[in-house]
């Protein structure tokens, strides 16, 4: 298995929330991809979005200004 | 076979529709179930096209497009998760059977709805909307365009009238969608009900509603989302409350090109070409011996359908020879409007409906015009 890091992980109550949050990332030049909720996270859609932990302060931003439909922010080991 | 039925689904379509379809279903797994690149390029085509629909309509947010079947379905939803007992409705006698049965089964559980009556030259009186206002009204639900005449409602003035007295105005744009524009915020409409095989040039199998937000449609159908699975409910968030189930990510693919097609196309050059063929068929047929056209073309704008009745014969019969005897697609019978069939007298007759899209050339236009002229004579 790939060594684990600490990564900022958003997760999403629907499917749609993650593709927009994608879209945006991608836009914006924001780093992450979609990965499958870990167990340890409790999320609505089985997808959430995974980046490098200094990221956070910039996805934070990104999801107030954008009014995306985040469940949760959080970091965590992957 | 020229083919002039555009109204009942366009064809052919844009050659790229097809095309992505065939990509979707070689390459695509579950928009939603899963996040491997399969499941992901799903899931990003779906997004894409909501993005595309929400443009197209003027809807601010893209997680208020849902998806279904046809507008029939969207309609369905909007009805029932919208609407009850105790309810008024104003409709009106232009509407396809996708208003009036959801409409008439409201009323049956308890709902009221009256109809905006249509002359017997088939239009109606906007001043009619504020008669049938009650203290309990709630909504209006009408058509964009007659599926049976063409004549367009001025939804514009519709949605002010919606917005002046705190109405919901819910739009079934099956006729118009992709050619005519629509606005949700100018014309102050709350819910769009969209079919993706008519003007949209989409295939068929896909359609869907653009929500106004803070319009919460309840829940129609309940089941997998692919989303918080613990939840012995339907979730609440958009679009998902109204989508239960595996989308049609392959149907919506093509109707994802179609828009494409629509935009690099030109949605005003679409327009005047469906339009201008229409024109030319009315003015070559209008003036014939025992023919009779129904609706009203003094309007600047009408969807481009031309529907008529020769002498006293009936339309399933000019219909079967147009078809049989001179290669030419068109629809004959009720067309589900039957309460604008009460009003233009035909119930028993019926009418043969010509319609067109932007494949249609003036050839095909005259040589359908011909056809009629032929059958007129030899019913004289």
């Amino acid at each position: 298995m790939r060594e684990k890091t600490e990564k900022c992980v958003v997760t999403f109550r629907t499917t749609t929330g993650a593709m927009a949050m994608e879209r945006l990332c991608h836009a914006g030049g924001l780093p992450g991809r979609l990965i499958p909720v870990p167990r340890t996270i409790t999320a609505g859609c089985g997808m959430c979005w995974a980046a490098p932990p200094g990221s956070r302060e910039a996805l934070e931003k990104l999801v107030m200004r954008e009014h995306l439909d985040v469940d949760g922010i959080y970091a965590i080991i992957l | 076979m020229i083919y002039l039925d555009n109204a009942a689904t366009t064809r052919p379509k844009p050659p790229a529709v097809a095309e992505a379809v065939a990509a979707a279903m070689a390459h695509y797994g579950n928009c939603g179930r899963g996040v491997h690149d399969d499941a992901l390029a799903a899931a990003r085509s779906v997004y894409a096209v909501r993005e595309q629909l929400a443009g197209l309509f003027g809807c601010p947010r893209a997680d208020h497009v849902a998806f279904t079947m046809n507008s029939t379905m969207a309609l369905n939803i909007a009805v029932s998760g919208l609407l009850g007992s105790g309810d008024h409705v104003i409709s009106t006698d232009l509407e396809h059977n996708s208003v009036l049965r959801p409409l008439y089964r409201l009323r049956q559980q308890g709902g009221a709805v009256d109809f905006v009556p249509a002359g017997g030259d088939g239009a109606i009186d906007y001043g009619d909307f504020e008669k049938l206002l009650r203290p309990n009204t709630r909504a209006v639900v009408c058509t964009h365009g007659s599926n049976l005449t063409g004549d367009l409602v001025d939804i514009g003035r519709v949605g002010a009238f919606c917005h002046a007295h705190g109405l919901l105005f819910i739009l079934d744009a099956s006729q118009t969608a992709g050619v005519f524009p629509i606005d949700m915020e100018s014309q102050h409409i709350d819910v769009v009900c969209f079919t993706g095989h008519k003007s949209l040039l989409g295939p068929q199998g896909t359609g869907g509603l653009c929500v106004r937000e803070g319009v919460d449609i309840r829940p129609f159908a309940v089941g997998g989302t692919g989303v918080q699975s613990y939840s012995e409910t339907q979730p609440e968030d958009w679009p998902t409350r109204l989508e239960a189930g595996t989308l049609n990510s392959h149907g919506l693919a093509g109707l994802g090109a179609a828009l494409d097609f629509i935009k690099a196309t030109g949605m005003d050059v679409i327009r005047a070409h469906e339009t201008a063929l229409s024109r030319r068929f009315y003015e070559a047929v209008r003036e014939l011996p025992g023919v009779t056209v129904y609706g009203d073309f003094t309007a600047p704008e009408r969807a481009p359908i031309v529907t008529l009745n020769i002498a006293g014969l009936d339309s399933a019969e000019v219909s079967d020879e147009l078809a049989e005897r001179f290669g030419i697609a068109t629809r004959p019978g009720a067309h589900c409007a039957p309460r604008l069939h009460r009003a233009l007298g035909t119930t028993e007759q019926g009418a043969v409906r010509f319609s067109w899209s932007y494949f249609n050339t003036e050839a095909e236009t005259d040589t359908a015009a011909d056809a009629v002229r032929v059958l007129a004579e030899e019913a004289r």
